[in-house]
């Protein structure tokens, strides 16, 4: 598929595919993913807005470049900015791919790291040369403001230009607690809400700290997703109740949602309202007991967003998705077309 | 102290280091809000932090619009969501205050980025947030410090008077837009207050006539409350 390369999150022009639940492909305006919405379903997103988590500085015992980026979290409170688990490259930037980019010098537990007016300790090296834990040892409001002014968003080489904040936020970002940004929501403006309501749906949020999505190292890789903090107000939990009982569908925006969804799943389709940690993955064996339908970027095989489309339509019916994405140009990565896919029945 | 008490509520504030802004951190820290302020010079960020145990203080120009996502990140840092923003940060375009033909385009620009821009920015960065507010059932409420000079032609009062007009039409639109989602936008008149900026407007007024900024932050917390 083509990179879809400017920082364009509602950019002109872009696309839908829609597979619907017989596993029949459509190709729409993407704009018109409201036009799926029935009375009583909820379409459900993930408000997390993204932080700046990308952090340049020294390591200090070499003295040589690093590149840190803020990867993984066990908490949303906004008190808990102090340790982070990171990914950490060496000299250079994003616009060399991930996969080439040179390894961070040999680093142990008690290295100080620089990174602009921040400083941070390496806590734990986890197996891997560039997998740690880090601490930052300053007060939280000035942790908040070294990455609100110093640290940038986390980007690929997809993209040439360097991204600005607003590039990484969408219409909904609420808490700045992702690394990067949910971008299946980027679909959504506030146009598109008031559709949903006018159409008898109803719109709701969770939170889910949404992680990295590549580090260039296979190993690394087929690590991800990381386990990945969520929150479902009880708002949510009760909207969602309240389609299920009025037979109504819940479309899930964005992988994440689809994660903290299932993971707060109870039996009956509900969910659980409040914090977790949705540690599982999610492919072609996961009985979906919440989500009816996603709305998600388009996604190459091999990929943890993939595998988790795979819960939703056999591989027969994914292989005609990718041939039309093909076929029709569909651009990918985070600013490129968007996918629907609804269960199979 | 009097009013309802606002036990909890997210509250952020930019100008908070003077006037109007400062009074108010006072009085909504006294009702039991949480509040994070915004103002641009550090020292006096510092200060006023020292002195209000419980407030964060911020370091932003909200006239830059470069400076809006860095603010909206330390405000959401602080406060885990917010329910009420005070847009309250105003400039008053040229000191000496002039007529508009003797205004210079730049001073206009600059009125405008402070008291129509950064409201309209920092707002719309913060917009999710409010929204979260109001599906969580907390009525949200964005606060936009307006002026008589919104309404009334004063002479000399050009590009503050036209830049408070935009930012009061653009509450009343946003309001009519936003209730759907559940946030409110006002723009409110304070009166002419005893503040700094009065005092750059007006130097020689007799401060006895103004009302004190404290009366106008206790009725702006009593329509929080309402």
């Amino acid at each position: 598929m083509i990179a879809a390369d400017r920082p364009m999150p509602r950019a002109p022009g872009a696309r839908l595919l829609v597979v619907d639940e017989h596993g029949m492909v459509s190709h729409h305006e993407r704009g018109e993913f409201v036009n799926v919405v029935r009375p009583g379903d909820a379409v459900v997103a993930n408000d997390a807005a993204t932080l700046p988590a990308s952090l340049f500085g020294t390591h200090v015992p070499t003295g040589q470049a690093i590149e840190l980026r803020l990867a993984a979290r066990q908490s949303l409170s906004p008190d808990a900015v102090t340790q982070f688990g990171a990914v950490v490259f060496g000299a250079g930037d994003f616009r060399t791919p991930t996969e080439r980019r040179a390894l961070p010098p040999r680093m142990q537990a008690g290295d100080c790291l620089r990174l602009g007016p921040l400083t941070a300790v390496v806590t734990r090296v986890l197996g891997h040369p560039r997998l740690i834990d880090i601490r930052f040892e300053s007060r939280v409001s000035d942790i908040w403001a070294g990455l609100a002014r110093h640290a940038r968003p986390i980007q690929y080489a997809h993209v040439p230009q360097p991204l600005a904040i607003w590039d990484t936020w969408t219409r909904i970002a609420s808490q700045p607690v992702a690394f990067e940004p949910p971008s299946a929501g980027f679909i959504l403006d506030w146009a598109s809400i008031k559709s949903i309501r006018d159409r008898g749906g109803r719109f709701a949020t969770i939170t889910h700290a949404a992680g990295i999505s590549s580090t260039g190292d296979d190993a690394l890789d087929a690590l991800l997703p990381f386990d990945e903090p969520y929150d479902i107000p009880a708002s949510t939990a009760a909207l969602i109740e309240a389609s299920k009982r009025s037979g109504g569908r819940v479309i899930a925006i964005g992988t994440s949602s689809v994660r903290a969804l299932e993971h707060a799943a109870n039996g009956d389709g509900t969910v659980r309202p409040g914090f977790g940690i949705a540690t599982q993955r999610i492919g072609p064996g996961t009985r979906l007991r919440v989500v009816d339908a996603i709305v998600s970027g388009t996604h190459e095989k091999g990929t943890s967003h993939y595998e988790l489309l795979r819960a939703f339509q056999d591989d027969a019916a994914l292989q005609r998705m990718e041939s039309e994405e093909e076929a029709g140009g569909y651009r990918t990565h985070e600013f490129g077309d968007s996918v629907l896919l609804i269960k199979t029945r | 102290m009097s009013g309802t008490p606002l036990p909890g509520l997210r509250v952020a504030i930019t100008g908070g280091t003077s006037g109007l802004g400062l009074a108010l951190v006072r009085e909504l820290l006294a009702h039991g809000a949480r509040v994070a302020f915004v103002a641009r010079h550090e020292r006096d960020v510092e200060r006023v932090a020292r002195e209000h145990a419980g407030a964060t203080g911020i370091v932003g120009d909200v006239s830059r619009k470069e400076e809006i996502y860095p603010i909206a990140i330390q405000l959401l840092g602080a406060l885990g969501g917010l329910d009420v923003l005070i847009n309250n940060a105003s400039s008053l375009g040229p000191v000496p205050l002039a007529p508009l033909a003797d205004t210079e385009c730049e001073d206009l620009e600059a009125a405008l980025a402070t008291n129509l821009l950064g409201p309209f920015r920092l707002t719309k960065a913060l917009l999710g947030s409010l929204t979260a507010s109001a599906r969580d059932g907390r009525q949200p409420i964005v606060i936009n410090i307006s002026s008589d000079a919104a309404i009334t032609p004063y002479a000399n009062w050009g590009a503050y008077g036209a830049s408070k007009a935009a930012l009061h039409h653009l509450s009343r639109i946003w309001c009519e837009e936003l209730a759907a989602e559940g946030v409110r936008v006002i723009a409110i008149d304070p009166g002419d207050m005893d503040t700094p900026l009065h005092a750059l407007a007006v130097p020689d007024a007799d401060r006895s006539t103004l009302k004190k900024p404290e009366t106008a932050a206790r009725e702006i917390a009593a329509l929080i409350a309402a």
